[in-house]
Parts: structure tokens; sequence; C-alpha cells
């Protein structure tokens, strides 16, 4: 239906829910045969996106581009996009095959034709022998497979998948993903794939885009997103979960160490230029707020803020609770000034305990206030 | 729980174990009072409606004259009688399938509308006004000098003023409105009870607009279209206020109601009645057998698309 394109992209898109805009002014390319993930909390705008590029929601200003052709006037089943819904949306009354094939029989495929490519579809998603059951009659990870196989076998241009993972428990969770991530190998199908769970963006995606409020916070590839967060909302939807307040002791090069609550720490600031060859010497770039004295973050992933002895470099806290979770202890903890920590421990804490807390500088990220 | 748990550990203790069971026993089984629960709506409808409607019954097999089946005989030998049943028929199968037509466009776009409330209490409004309130007011709306002809008439679509009462159509039109709203509210839940996503998901997939309807849609409400059916049918069936105000009862209008007055209420003849009003129950149940028969053959299951 939609020949073979170079990419599609959104022009400024935007939507309003009233007086809410819950969409401003995206643009994003999105190249051939790329797996992208659109990674925000809830609300912020990634499903919005999505359901505008496959026609679902209008879009209220801006557009949609699939090379040269303007798509976002286009009805939904005029754009030919495969999409996995959250709650898969299988028809109840059709068994697999029929789910499967509605799409080639929307588009008048030749019988044969479409028997056969159901059958690839269905042996592709691994479901042979269940092909005449109805969805109420499967599991829920073979809903999904039955969801993915009716979205792929019409070879969409573009496969839209909404939260498509949610559903389904820890494991099987896990098992999809490597699924999702062998059917994309083996087929390269464009895919524009939305979640809130960063792991799986980061299992998943060629790039990550990350939203919040209707926006594009930052773009990049996975590698490139978990070591350098463009900001400290980013950084914590990473992973970086520990924020913890303080000022700029001393800037060298992109290292800088920062007073916190009595406690020396130190960390990277991904905003600054790392040192190339010799020391650019001390002084900050005008480009980074961060000045000597200026209020900043040092954010760490509970990881990386393990129990230390008393020490210059380690944080004071009282510990909350501990949770058991195999190798070792989750433990949450509030210093001082009020701020939560999340950290990790070889054993069990009890509840009130003084403890100190150090962050490891070479994986802790500072930004500016 | 307990018998689910009680295995395992009665292996280990098993002297614990089976007094806690024989406890269990002797506390239970005897002195379950439990059903009786049931007694007080089992004795009301014993006594309204299974024990009149045996009554009726056996009040239909002892005939004035004739034998057992005799009031039977004489309505079917009669055309005067048994002609109602079809006059019924002709009057409750279309103004079912009219409503039922005229109720899933209009819920399909009531089911999108933000304010559903409204429209839906406006429509409804028939229902608590009653049969013979909206006869009363067809019949001076609709008749010969009614707003409806001399509207007509005024705008010269017409030249004379076009029967709509005391005839078929007066009953069909009441029939219409007054059944409608019921028609309506039903097929709204049914329709309100499929996932939007399955008609998004069809509609990603090419399904247009009409084909989201014929393949999504129409399959499953077919069987909510059915009980809806059925239960408008009856409703219809029984008609008697708007025949006999805005029919023609001495005719094409005389239903089989009627003829179940006429024989209770002009004869005096209460084992006829009877035998009428238990033909007019074996017909509407003979319909809603035939409905509920074809659609035990479509998909009847839930009508959402997978796990919430």
């Amino acid at each position: 239906m939609i020949p073979p394109f170079r990419e599609l992209r959104l022009d400024r898109l935007s939507r309003d829910f009233g007086q809410l805009a819950a969409l401003k002014d995206v643009s994003l390319t999105v190249r051939r045969g790329e797996f992208v993930a659109l990674l925000g909390p809830s609300g912020c705008g990634k499903s919005t996106t999505l359901n505008c590029i496959a026609g679902l929601l209008p879009a209220t200003g801006g557009a949609i581009w699939l090379d040269d052709r303007r798509i976002d006037t286009l009805r939904p089943e005029q754009r030919g996009f495969g999409m996995v819904f959250q709650n898969y949306a299988l028809f109840p009354h059709m068994d697999v095959r029929r789910n499967v094939g509605f799409g080639l029989m929307m588009r008048r495929t030749a019988k044969a034709e479409a028997a056969r490519r159901v059958s690839d579809a269905i042996a592709l998603v691994r479901l042979q022998g269940q092909e005449h059951k109805l969805p109420g009659q499967l599991s829920g990870g073979q809903q999904q497979r039955v969801a993915i196989a009716r979205a792929i076998v019409v070879e969409p241009a573009l496969v839209l998948m909404d939260e498509p993972l949610s559903n389904l428990d820890a494991k099987l969770r896990l098992e999809m993903r490597a699924e999702i991530r062998r059917i994309h190998g083996q087929l390269g199908a464009t895919t524009i794939y939305v979640t809130h769970d960063q792991e799986e963006a980061l299992a998943l995606a060629d790039r990550i885009v990350v939203m919040q409020d209707g926006a594009i916070r930052q773009v990049g590839t996975p590698a490139e997103l978990y070591a350098n967060p463009a900001d400290r909302q980013t950084a914590q939807f990473m992973g970086f979960r520990n924020a913890i307040a303080g000022h700029v002791d001393s800037v060298q090069g992109n290292q800088v160490e920062v007073t916190s609550n009595g406690a020396r720490l130190a960390g990277r600031s991904p905003l600054l230029p790392p040192p190339q060859g010799e020391s650019r010497g001390e002084g900050t770039p005008a480009s980074s707020n961060l000045e000597l004295g200026a209020p900043c973050h040092l954010l760490t992933r509970p990881d990386d803020l393990v129990l230390h002895d008393e020490a210059p470099d380690a944080l004071q806290a009282t510990t909350l609770t501990t949770e058991f979770r195999g190798d070792a202890h989750t433990g949450f903890a509030r210093m001082d000034d009020g701020t939560e920590l999340v950290f990790t421990a070889p054993h069990a804490v009890p509840p009130g305990t003084r403890i100190h807390l150090a962050p490891n500088p070479a994986r802790s990220l500072v930004y500016p206030q | 729980m307990t018998t689910l748990a009680s295995p395992l550990p009665s292996r280990e203790r098993p002297g614990e174990g089976g007094r806690h069971s024989a406890d269990l026993a002797a506390r239970r089984a005897p002195r379950d009072l439990t059903p009786l629960l049931v007694a007080p709506a089992a004795l009301f409808l014993l006594a309204t409606f299974a024990y009149p409607f045996l009554y009726g019954l056996v009040l239909a097999l002892t005939p004035k004259e004739g034998g057992f089946l005799g009031n039977y005989a004489r309505f079917f030998a009669d055309p005067f009688l048994y002609d109602t049943i079809l006059t019924t028929l002709r009057l409750a199968i279309p103004v079912t399938l009219l409503n039922l037509v005229l109720a899933v466009p209009i819920a399909l776009r009531v089911r999108r509308m933000r304010r559903q409330r409204i429209l839906t209490a406006i429509l409804v409004v028939p229902v608590t006004l009653g049969t013979v309130l909206v006869a009363e007011g067809l019949l001076a709306y609709l008749g010969p000098q009614g707003w409806f002809n001399r509207t007509l008439m005024l705008l010269g679509v017409i030249s004379t003023p076009i029967r709509l009462v005391h005839n078929y159509w007066g009953v069909f039109l009441s029939l219409v409105i007054t059944g409608f709203p019921f028609t309506f509210l039903l097929t709204l839940s049914y329709l309100s009870g499929i996932d939007p996503a399955l008609e998004r998901a069809a509609a990603t997939l090419g399904a247009g607009p009409a084909r989201r309807f014929r393949h999504i849609l129409l399959p499953l409400i077919l069987p909510g279209l059915a009980v809806t059916f059925c239960l408008s049918f009856v409703q219809a069936f029984a008609v008697f206020p708007s025949a006999v105000l805005l029919g023609a009862p001495a005719g094409p209008t005389r239903v089989i109601s009627i003829a179940a007055y006429q024989a209770a209420f002009e004869q005096y003849d209460d084992s006829m009645a009877s035998a009428i009003a238990i033909l007019m129950g074996a017909v509407e149940l003979a319909v809603v057998a035939a409905i509920l028969g074809a659609r035990s053959l479509v998909y009847r299951g839930p009508a959402g698309g997978g796990k919430g």
C-alpha cells in the first residue's frame, strides 16, 4: 500500500485537549528500519504521539511526513501502519487465523497468498497449533503474539507498539521483550515503541526519545542516554534515582566536586566537554551553569550508593526500610535535610539506624540546579 | 481454603487433622439452614405467578362446552379468532425490527457523545409516560385536524389529510414511539460493552467505518440484538391500549389481546379468555425460542479485546 520509504518525519506536531497541551511542537525523524522507543512517565505525551502517527487522534498542529507525502490528513485505515495495543485489542469473535488475517482481508489480498502470509506470521510468533483458538482461550503472552502477528502480517511501513508488555507478568515480559527484538531483527520493520520502562527501552531500541510534559527532552542511543543524560529529569528517568542537593566546590575539566550536607562528593558533568589530552586548567566554560558555589544536584543510581564507613566523602542518613532483592538489599533512607535516598546494602539494615552512604564518584552525575 | 490446605498437614499430624475435619462436619452438615432463605421469594412467586398460571391453564382446559381442548378447537375453527395471531404478528414483528434498525445507528452515534445522559433522558421520556398517554397524544397529533396533517397541507405536500389514526399505522407508530426507548437503551448498553480499542485496531488494519461495523461491531452485538429483539417483541405482541385507541379494533388491528378481552368481559367466558392468553404466551415463546436458537449459532463471548 505504501511504498518503501526513507524516513518518517514529525514536524512540530502538537495536540491540545481543551486547555491542556498534551504535545508541544514535537519534531522527530525516524529512519527506515530503525527501532525507536518513546520513553517517559505517564502523561508525558508518548502515547499521544503514537496515536497521532497512527491517525487515531487528530493532531491540532504541525504535520507528519512520510518522505514527501503528508500523511497526518489521512484516516487511520489509509495509512497502513500496524499497531499493537496495550490490551492487545484482539477481535474476540475471531480465531487466531482470522485475527491475523484481518488486515489482509481488508486489503483484499488474494486468498492463497493471504493464507500463506498468515501461516508465515503465525510461525514467526511461534503460535503454530493455536491457529483455531479464540483469543479468550489463549494466555496473555499468546494473545500478545497474536497482536504482533496481526500488525506485521500486512508488512506495514511502520509498526507502532503502545506499551505492549505492560499487561504481562515480569517473567513473560522479559521473554516477550526478547521475542520483539528477535522479530524486529528478522523483519527489520521500522518500529516506534512506547514505554515507561527505561530497561525495556534500553534493551530494545536503536534510539530512545525521552519525553516529558509533552515535549522531547533528549534523543540518543541507549548508550548515549545511559552515560550522558541531558538534564536532571532525564537522568532520574534513566535510573539515577538519587538527587542530592549541594554546591559546586571545584570544576576540573568535566569533573565536579560538590559539597552537600558537610560531605565532599565528586561526579562528572555531562554538560561539560571531557578533558582532551592535557588538562585545560581551572575555570568554568560559560555554557554550563556550574560556577563555583552555584547550587547543583549530584545524581547516582541506587547500585552506586553503598554503605560506607564514616568519612568526609560519605553522607549521613537514617534508614527507613530495606527490601531483599536476591543478590543484595535495596535500602531506603532519609538525610537530615529530608532528601530520600535509595541505596544498596549487602545485608538488611534495621529501620532507624544511622548510616553513612558514599556515592561512586566515577558513576555520579552533576547537574546545575 | 481449609479443605485445600488439610491434606498436607494431616499427613504429618493425622490426629489433629482428623479431629479438625470431624469438628467441621459436626458443626456444618446437619444444621445448615441457609437454603431456607430462598423461601419467602419462592412463596411469593408461587402465590403471584405459579398459582395464577396453573389456575389459568386448568381453566382453559375446562371450557363451557366441548371437551378438554374445546376452547382451542373453537379458536382455530374461527378465522375471526385465529386471524388475531397473524394480525398481532404483522404489527409486532415489523415494529420490533424497525425499532432495532433505528436503535443501532442512533446508539452508535450517542455512544460517542459527551452529553450522552441528556439525550438518553430525552429518549427515555416516552417510557415514563405510559402507552395510554402517548396514544391520546398521537390521536390528536396525527388526526385529520392534527398538527401533522395541517402542517403538511399548509406546506402543500398533501391536499387532503392522510389517515394515520384508527388504522394499522396509528398502532404501528404508537408502538414504535413507546417501544423505541426500551430497544435503544438495551442496544446502547450492548454497544457500550464493546472495547473501543477493537474499532481502533480494525481501523489501523485498514477497515473503514462500514467494514468496522460489519466485521467487528455487528458480530459482537448480534447476540445482544437477539435478546433485545425478544424483549421488545414480547412487549409489542401484548399491545392493547393503542390497538383500541389508535387502531381499528374491529378489523385491521384486532390483536390477540382484544380477542382475550372480549372473551372475558363481553362474553363472560373466562375459560376461553384463558385459552387465548395461553396461546398468546405460546406464540411469544415460539418466536423467542426461534430467535434464541439462532443466537446460539453465533459468537456469544465477552466483547473485550483481551486482558484489561
